[in-house]
Order: structure tokens, then C-alpha cells, then sequence
């Protein structure tokens, strides 16, 4: 076994002893709640169902196996190696490429930003959740009382308390309106928790991560055996599950799969870099890095189940209710005694009906029920989790308990993400020094969290859901993808293959078998690029559009569908190079220093040879 | 004649009570949804109760003191339990007016639901809405009393947490500064003796002789 040099004594803090976890499960729990996240839960599940169910496994797993844990295992890797934040880590690698690190801290602070928001808007559903009956399970009454507020009957009770009681939406982005106060003391709260647990770094986030990473596992065994015994959960298991291979044939599908596996796992935030930083030097990362991704991976085909048994529920319902109310408008218009045609008779009735007395069945407000499209009615992301999963709730018996459960779920998944944003912000910003040496590590943590929750009181105002859908589609994607790349790129061409493998042949005691060494080279940076270019053309294909929530629409309840105004492109186009612009600019601050340093040497010293400069980098200067 | 009189008493009435007359209302009742195995069957003295409950309700109204439960009339009673209903005034040859109607009912839908223990969905009458009930509102919503709990302990939390940081880093700048002393102390005991540097064997303060036997060795060990 080659023997690597130890690693460097300057690379270990000065003074203060760098932090340790206290136990190889505390690291593995934090990475893992890092890792699973709100994604698991309402991202994964709907790509399943629209790309052909157990036909999304395919795609999936490919891209996990060549994109995700190659990865994944660089980061662990260089973190545990260099042992600093994504900052220091890449100054180290090569102060050119210092720029990706300031990038990574940029992009988890932007991040961060509407992260955190998402886990405010739960917060608010769990405070409204202990009572009986919810909040949503009615429409408020208007100010006549003669019947329901307007709104609230032309869509539903729960997209109305979403859209208007939780975040009282303006019809466009244009028109910001003012400061919601009850979203504004739910991030408040949701910072102040978030402050409480990263309060001394890992050394407390250690102690909550406990709760936070195991919590939603138990709470998604019971959702689990609650909805298998619920009727019509296995027939959603089942049409949600069977597998349809011609959709393989669409190149979204494999795009979708493998931007879902990258954003999945949490890469190129700096927060897998800032928690294997923590580690001591000798640690196996390599079997860290499959071991996380797996259970990952694994989170995510449990919560489906669990997710597609509780949405097989809910479209049996919606499918008897839509039934039922048929049923009921027959038995009025013809006067039948009540109860007298049961769901199966209906379509044998109908039809009798139809033949005897067809002008006045024709004028009834009869709907077609049909399974298969309620089952085909899916969300991702918040319209599942605050729409379909809230009215779901109130179809179960003890409806509080369950909503109770479920929003204490993702709250706790959204915190357990969020300490990795956020410690991947703090952990370089204390390596690098930023605040002198006196001043303690609560208060660097607590400036951040109060500058974050600040910056964040935009996402309060009523147009709040359109910015964070900007923030989510322009600043998360793009980025992430570009700094990955750049990582991986940087590590193997920079830092050098060579180094790298005897740097881990040191830590874990074995050198990489020849697939890392090809997925690093060659799979992971061409899968990443060709990720990215599909992802710009994807983006930019159609003009820049989003779904408003206007009351006054003809198709209401459906969303219309409205352009950016100009501003909020330009915003947009801000928000997607902010941080990779670290990285030129970094490179030629870096550049300009060094030729500086040259110039100063050279004026001091007129008559040495220019051979002795100190940078012997081959310049590509004339001179 | 009697007869007569008879035929063109309901003939009258007849007219007066039609589906879609004027100033008449179509009620229905869902007595099985509402009770399921409890329901009862809708027979003529659930009729008469029903008209009682009109008559009831216009009494209340001014000027309508005097309407008799006679003054309500019933028709078309389906299957379904739907049926429509006019009343008419003490002359029984006109209707009254549907507004006078329509406002007495709703003033008095609860009492008119309570007896016959359904609720507005279960007993409708079509072209009258009823006045919902007004939301329950408590002065404190329940999600404030929530937070305000949660809030209350997490900045309690974060208060001990920042004190217990500031008490240990107190702790550790002490303890370097208690070391020194005896290290100071334990140098001025090596320059008072003799001369002779002797190592400090006990650190803590007190200087401990060893070459002292103690009470325990007096004795060789078995």
C-alpha cells in the first residue's frame, strides 16, 4: 500500500482543536438527514408515477450508480481529507479554484433563504393542525352568511386556505402586496429553532439530529400501515407501481432521473464537504458514501409507498364521492326514495333513465367518474404535501392526529436539511476567519441566522410563492449543476488523480477500484454536462412563464398561466450566475495578486534572476 | 251539494298548491342519510308536524299572528320525501307573498331542523338559503397558543444555551490562570530549599514528602 504523506499539521486549526462528532452515527445521521429531505417525499413519488412507475427505477438507479455516489464520495473525500469547509477545501486544492467554494457558500445561502421558508409555511400547518375540526375542511362563510366566500366555493376548501388564508397570494408577481405577519412569525420561529440547533455547530446539531433524522421514518412506518389498511390503497399501489417500459423511450425521463438523483442527495452545497471536515482523517468515506446514498435512495421508494397508498385512498374517495353526488342528482330530479341505487346499479340506471327520459337526464350536472383519472391526479412539490395530502387528512378517522404527524414529519426533514445549508455556510465562514478570533462561535451562527431570516421576510409578502419558485427553478438548479461539475473536474484534473487515490488509499486503506476511477475521469463529468446543456435547453426553450392564482380568471379554479415581466427575468438570469461568477472572478482576483506579488519582488529586488519567483506556475505572460 | 262544495274546496286548494305555483316552495328531506338505521318513515303525522313548524314560524311574523296550521298546505309528497308546500291566509284563496315566507322560515330553520333531527343539509328547502352558522371563532386562535408555547421554549433554549457557552468559556480561562499559581508557588518552594532544585511531586498545592514512610508500609507487603 503506497503511504501517502500525513496530512498536513496546518491543514487542523490552529489553537482551538478542530470539532468531532462524537460518534460515527451522529456523522452518518447527519449526512443522511442532510441527504433525505422534502424531495423524498414529494419529488420522487410524482416522477414515479408520471414516468411509468417501476419503470422509473431503471433510469434511477443508472443514474445513481454512475452520477450520484461518484460524486458523493469526491466530496466526502476532499472534506474528509483537507479537513475545512468547501472554501478552504478548494483554496487548498488550488487558490484558482477558490472560487467554487465561495460559490458553494454563496449558492447554500440563497438556498437556505427559501429552504427555510418551505419549513415555515409546514410550521404554520402544524400550529393549525391541533384542532378539531382543521381549518381547511370548510369554506368560511361570507359576509351575508347566506353561503360561502366566493373563492373558497369555486375551488376547494384546501386550496383556499392554502392560496388565501395561508399565503394570500396576489394574481401577479408584479404586485408584491405587504408582509403576511403570521408567515413572518413562523420564520421567525423556524430560524430561531434552526438557530437553537446549530448554535455550537456539530456539537449540538449532534445531539438534535437524533430526533430529526429518525423521526420521519417512524412517522412514515405508521403512514405506511395506516394506509395499507385504508380501502383502495392497494388499488393506487398497484397502478402507480406497474411498470410501462415504453416511457424509457422519452430522453425526459433519464433527465428527470438523474437531476432528481443529484438533487437528491444534497451535491455541490458544501454542507457533505463541511460535515466529513469533522471526521477524523482515518475514516472509511468510500463505504460512507455508498452506505448514505443508499439508505437515500432506499428513503425514497419507502415514502412512495407510503405516499402512493394514502393517495390510492384518497382517489377511491374522491372516486365514491363523485359517484355518490351522480347518484344523488338522479335520485332528486326523479324523486326515487333515498339510498335506492347503490354505486353498482348506477351505470344500469343511468342508462334506463337515459332511453325513458332523455331531455332531463341530459340537463343534469352529471360528471363522468372514472378511477383511473383521479388516480392520475398528481402534484409534486408544496401542492402535494398543502393541497392533496391536507384533504386526504380530513377523510381519515381523527383527521388532527394524522395532519399533526404528517407536518411534524416534514418539519423535522426540513430541518435536518437545513442544518446542512446551514453549516455549510458557517463552516467555511470559521475556517476562514471571518470575525476575529474573540468572538465566540454562538455569535457568528447567530449573525447568520438573523442576516438569513432577514433576507428571507421577502418570501412573506404575498407575491412570496412566485419568488420562491424563481429562487427554487433558477438559483438551486443551474448552479448546483455547474459547481458539481467543476468539483469534479477540479479534483481529478487539478488536484490530480494520482494524489487523490493515495490520499484515500491513506484514509480508507485501499485504493479505488478501477469503477470510481473511470466514473471520475470520464461518466460523471459528461453525464453532468449533458445534464446541464439539456437543462438550458429545456429552460429556455419556451418563454419564461409561471402559474398565477387569480380568483378572477375564467378557467378559475385552474391557474393562469402568465410571462415574467422584464425585471423578474433579469432577476432570474441574476439569480442563475451569482454564484458560478465566483469562480472567473476568484481565478483572476488570484491571477492579479500573484502578478502584483511578482512586480513587488521584482522592484525590490532589480538584480535577481526572474527564475526565482516564487510562483512556478508556467506563466503564459510574453514576458 | 255537500259534495259539491267538497270538490270545489280541494279544487281550490288544488290550485293554490302545485309544483311551481306561484309563492309555493319544493321541499326535500334525507332522513335515512341524516339517521341511517334511526330514520323514521315520513307518514301524515310527520306532515302535520311539518305544517305545524310552518304555521310556527309565520306566527312570528308581524301581521301573521293568526295563521292556523290549517293555512299550510301540502302537495306531491314522492318517495323521496320531497314534496312542495304554500301557506294562504285565513281567507285560504290567495298565497302568501314567498318573501314574507322565505324570511320566517329562515329565521326559524334551526327549530325547524331540530324537530325533526336533521340539519340544513339533510332538510332542505329549495330557493331558501339558510343563514349559515357563524364561524367558530375563539378571541385566541389555537395556533397562536401553540406557537406562543413552542416559541416560549425554544428561546428559553437558545438563552441556556448561550449561558452554559459563556460559563464554560469562563471555566477554561480560569483553569490556565489556577495552573500557573501553583506552578509559581511550587518554583518559589524550589529556590527557598536548600539550593538544591527538587522536582515538585505534587502539583496541587501542598508538597508531599515521599520519602516519608506512611502508616501503610510500616509494615512489608505478604
Amino acid at each position: 500500500m503506497a503511504h501517502a504523506p500525513e496530512p498536513d499539521p496546518a491543514a487542523s486549526d490552529l489553537g482551538d482543536e478542530r470539532p468531532k462528532w462524537d460518534n460515527k452515527a451522529q456523522y452518518l445521521l447527519s449526512c443522511i438527514g442532510f441527504a433525505v429531505g422534502l424531495g423524498n417525499i414529494w419529488r420522487f413519488p410524482y416522477l414515479c408515477q408520471t414516468y411509468g412507475g417501476g419503470a422509473f427505477l431503471i433510469p434511477y438507479v443508472i443514474a445513481l450508480v454512475f452520477e450520484g455516489i461518484p460524486i458523493f464520495h469526491v466530496e466526502l473525500a476532499i472534506g474528509q481529507r483537507l479537513r475545512k469547509g468547501s472554501v478552504g477545501v478548494w483554496t487548498a486544492i488550488s487558490p484558482y479554484l477558490s472560487g467554487v467554494g465561495l460559490g458553494c457558500v454563496t449558492l447554500s445561502f440563497l438556498i437556505s433563504l427559501y429552504y427555510n421558508t418551505i419549513v415555515a409555511w409546514v410550521l404554520w400547518y402544524l400550529l393549525n393542525s391541533f384542532q378539531h375540526p382543521l381549518p381547511w375542511s370548510s369554506c368560511p362563510p361570507d359576509l351575508n352568511r347566506t353561503g360561502f366566500v366566493e373563492e373558497c366555493q369555486g375551488s376547494s376548501a384546501v386550496s383556499y386556505f392554502w392560496y388565501r388564508q395561508t399565503l394570500n397570494i396576489t394574481a401577479d408577481i408584479d404586485d408584491s402586496g405587504s408582509i403576511q405577519w403570521w408567515l413572518l412569525i413562523c420564520l421567525a420561529a423556524s430560524w430561531a429553532v434552526v438557530y437553537m440547533c446549530v448554535i455550537r455547530g456539530i456539537e449540538t446539531t449532534g445531539k438534535v439530529i437524533y430526533f430529526t433524522a429518525l423521526f420521519p421514518y417512524l412517522v412514515l412506518t405508521i403512514f405506511l400501515i395506516r394506509g395499507l389498511t385504508l380501502p383502495g390503497a392497494t388499488k393506487g399501489l398497484i397502478y402507480l407501481f406497474t411498470p410501462n417500459m415504453h416511457i424509457l423511450q422519452n430522453p425526459r425521463v433519464w433527465l428527470d432521473a438523474a437531476t432528481q438523483i443529484f438533487f437528491s442527495l444534497s451535491l455541490a452545497f458544501g454542507g457533505h464537504i463541511a460535515f466529513a471536515s469533522y471526521n477524523s482523517p482515518r475514516n472509511d468515506c468510500q463505504k460512507d458514501a455508498v452506505v448514505i446514498a443508499l439508505v437515500n435512495s432506499m428513503t425514497s421508494l419507502y415514502a412512495s409507498i407510503a405516499v402512493f397508498s394514502v393517495l390510492g385512498f384518497k382517489a377511491t374517495n374522491d372516486y365514491e364521492h363523485c359517484l355518490d353526488r351522480n347518484i344523488l342528482s338522479l335520485i332528486n330530479e326523479f324523486d326515487f326514495p333515498e339510498q335506492s341505487i347503490s354505486r353498482d346499479d348506477y351505470p344500469a340506471v343511468l342508462m334506463h333513465l337515459n332511453a325513458t327520459w332523455p331531455k332531463r337526464v341530459a340537463q343534469l350536472p352529471l360528471k363522468a367518474c372514472l378511477l383511473e383519472d383521479f388516480l392520475d391526479k398528481s402534484a409534486s412539490g408544496p401542492g402535494l404535501a398543502f393541497i392533496i395530502f391536507t384533504e386526504t387528512v380530513l377523510h381519515m378517522p381523527g383527521a388532527p392526529v394524522w395532519a399533526v404527524l404528517f407536518f411534524g414529519m416534514l418539519f423535522t426533514l426540513g430541518l435536518s436539511t437545513m442544518f446542512g445549508t446551514v453549516e455549510a455556510v458557517i463552516t467555511p465562514l470559521l475556517d476562514v476567519g471571518v470575525l476575529p478570533r474573540w468572538v465566540p462561535k454562538e455569535a457568528l451562527t447567530g449573525l447568520v441566522c438573523l442576516v438569513c431570516f432577514l433576507s428571507a421576510t421577502c418570501f412573506t409578502l404575498q407575491s412570496g410563492n412566485y419568488w420562491l419558485e424563481i429562487f427554487d427553478n433558477f438559483a438551486a438548479s443551474l448552479n448546483l449543476l455547474m459547481l458539481a461539475f467543476l468539483e469534479v473536474v477540479g479534483v481529478v484534473y487539478v488536484y490530480g488523480m494520482k494524489r487523490f487515490c493515495d490520499d484515500i488509499a491513506w484514509m480508507t486503506g485501499r485504493r479505488p477500484s478501477p469503477y470510481w476511477r473511470l466514473t471520475w475521469r470520464v461518466v460523471s463529468p459528461l453525464l453532468l454536462l449533458t445534464i446541464f446543456v439539456a437543462y438550458i435547453i429545456l429552460l429556455f426553450w419556451k418563454p419564461l412563464s409561471y402559474k398565477a392564482w387569480n380568483p378572477k380568471y375564467e378557467l378559475f379554479p385552474s391557474r393562469q398561466e402568465k410571462l415574467y415581466p422584464g425585471w423578474v427575468r433579469a432577476a432570474c438570469v441574476l439569480l442563475s450566475l451569482l454564484p458560478v461568477l465566483w469562480v472567473p472572478v476568484a481565478a483572476l482576483a488570484q491571477l492579479l495578486t500573484r502578478r502584483r506579488r511578482t512586480w513587488r519582488d521584482r522592484d525590490a529586488r532589480p538584480d535577481t534572476d526572474m527564475r526565482l519567483d516564487t510562483d512556478t506556475r508556467p506563466d503564459t505572460d510574453t514576458r | 251539494m255537500l259534495w259539491l262544495l267538497f270538490f270545489l274546496v280541494t279544487a281550490i286548494h288544488a290550485e293554490l298548491c302545485q309544483p311551481g305555483a306561484e309563492n309555493a316552495f319544493k321541499v326535500r328531506l334525507s332522513i335515512r342519510t341524516a339517521l341511517g338505521d334511526k330514520a323514521y318513515a315520513w307518514d301524515t303525522n310527520e306532515e302535520y308536524l311539518f305544517k305545524a313548524m310552518v304555521a310556527f314560524s309565520m306566527r312570528k311574523v308581524p301581521n301573521r299572528e293568526a295563521t292556523e296550521i290549517s293555512h299550510v298546505l301540502l302537495c306531491n309528497v314522492t318517495q323521496r320525501v320531497s314534496f312542495w308546500f304554500v301557506v294562504t291566509d285565513p281567507s285560504k284563496n290567495h298565497t302568501l307573498p314567498a318573501v314574507e315566507v322565505q324570511s320566517a322560515i329562515r329565521m326559524n330553520k334551526n327549530r325547524i331542523n331540530n324537530a325533526f333531527f336533521l340539519n340544513d343539509q339533510t332538510l332542505e328547502f329549495l330557493k331558501i338559503s339558510s343563514t349559515l352558522a357563524p364561524p367558530m371563532d375563539p378571541s385566541v386562535p389555537i395556533w397562536i397558543i401553540v406557537f406562543g408555547v413552542i416559541f416560549c421554549i425554544v428561546i428559553v433554549a437558545i438563552a441556556l444555551l448561550i449561558l452554559s457557552g459563556i460559563w464554560q468559556r469562563r471555566r477554561k480561562n480560569k483553569e490556565p490562570s489556577e495552573v500557573d499559581d501553583a506552578e509559581d508557588k511550587c518554583e518559589n518552594m524550589i529556590t527557598i530549599e536548600n539550593g538544591i532544585p527538587s522536582d515538585p511531586l505534587d502539583m496541587k498545592g501542598g508538597h508531599i514528602n515521599d520519602a516519608f514512610m506512611t502508616e501503610d508500609e510500616r509494615l512489608t507487603p505478604l
